[in-house]
């Protein structure tokens, strides 16, 4: 049997800032097969002595750009990968992956909505896959998106996210700051509970489609939720990372 | 952003999505979408849905509804161990 996805050679073809800790890396892959919004891929790091590590970091671009995705990827001080990637590698660089891969946490306009999209941190990054596949497809799926994040400065992809938006047609971004908030915040100031996901929800109803990605705590919260508010629970797709905070 | 965490020493709670990769490597397809039911309490989750845990020298699935062990797969130099046996099935659909 042919490995249906072998390791490949991608280049780095350009590198973003999002946050002060979130930088966002476009993958050049001749031969990529296009993926679906919220598939990851799996990123190889071989050292000379042939110790090797494996991640797998969430497509944060949508299926209609050709031959290259973005990953988003967030700096933790003490990892194995994501200091090399910030601190270490340069445009023009080569690095090994694998993917597309998953298709559990998908989502597709034909799958219809409305959508709830649920993130916690970086938890965004698969979800913003999603919205900007929206977008390009042209869908007006009622949408909206609750991000939680710590500090207003550790918002990712706030810009676009706010563009997205003002397009008026359909899609709303809601967010929650859970340790700091500026002079004037009017979002929601706290960690995401019922009551939020309540009032969230309430303007798409109970058919709605949710995904929920995020660190472990936030993805339970928020599913268990979810359901409680009536939600059926294969509605609603989870995807769980780490133990980072949100 | 599956493996956030960064730092293989750190038991990590994930879910089955975080092994997709292995598994699409082993199966030859994804597997996240495919249903199993649970050999313990019957509950069917697909295997995205379970939990997973990585920090130990192979990955474990748990079911997320009684948290008995579904899978295991351990990756040793002379192959990959799967052992399902708390799985009563899993279903390959057709496409």
């Amino acid at each position: 049997m042919a490995n249906p996805i072998a390791w490949q050679l991608a280049t780095v073809a350009a590198i973003r800032d999002e946050t002060p800790t979130v930088r966002s890396f476009t993958l050049a892959l001749p031969g990529w097969p296009g993926h679906r919004a919220g598939q990851h891929v799996d990123l190889r790091l071989t050292a000379e002595d042939g110790y090797s590590v494996e991640r797998s970091y969430s497509i944060a671009s949508e299926p209609e750009r050709d031959g290259e995705v973005d990953i988003s990827v967030e700096r933790i001080a003490d990892g194995e990968v994501s200091p090399f990637l910030h601190d270490v590698v340069v445009a023009g660089d080569r690095l090994e992956v694998r993917g597309p891969i998953g298709g559990y946490f998908v989502w597709e306009p034909s799958l219809g909505g409305p959508l709830l999209l649920v993130a916690g941190g970086s938890g965004v990054v698969p979800l913003m896959a999603m919205v900007r596949h929206r977008h390009r497809a042209g869908s007006h799926v009622p949408t909206r998106l609750l991000s939680s994040s710590r500090h207003e400065e550790e918002i990712i992809y706030r810009g676009e996210l706010d563009d997205f938006a003002a397009a008026n047609d359909g899609f709303e971004v809601i967010h929650t700051l859970t340790r700091s908030r500026p002079a004037g915040w009017t979002g929601y100031d706290r960690r995401i509970d019922d009551r939020m996901l309540a009032e969230v929800i309430e303007p798409l109803g109970i058919t709605t489609r949710a995904y929920i990605c995020g660190p472990t705590a936030l993805v339970e919260v928020a599913a268990n939720a979810l359901v409680r508010l009536g939600l059926p629970s294969d509605r609603v797709r989870t995807e769980r990372f780490g133990p980072t905070g949100t | 952003m599956l493996d956030h965490s960064d730092d293989p020493a750190v038991e990590r709670e994930l879910d089955g999505n975080a092994l997709a990769g292995l598994f699409e490597s082993l199966f030859g397809g994804d597997m996240t979408a495919v249903p199993g039911r649970c050999a313990h309490c019957s509950t069917v989750n697909m295997v995205g849905a379970m939990r997973a845990y990585m920090g130990g020298p192979g990955a474990v699935l748990r079911c997320p509804a009684c948290d008995e062990v579904v899978l295991r797969i351990v990756q040793a130099a002379e192959g990959t161990y799967v052992d399902a046996r708390g799985a009563a099935y899993l279903v390959f659909r057709r496409t």
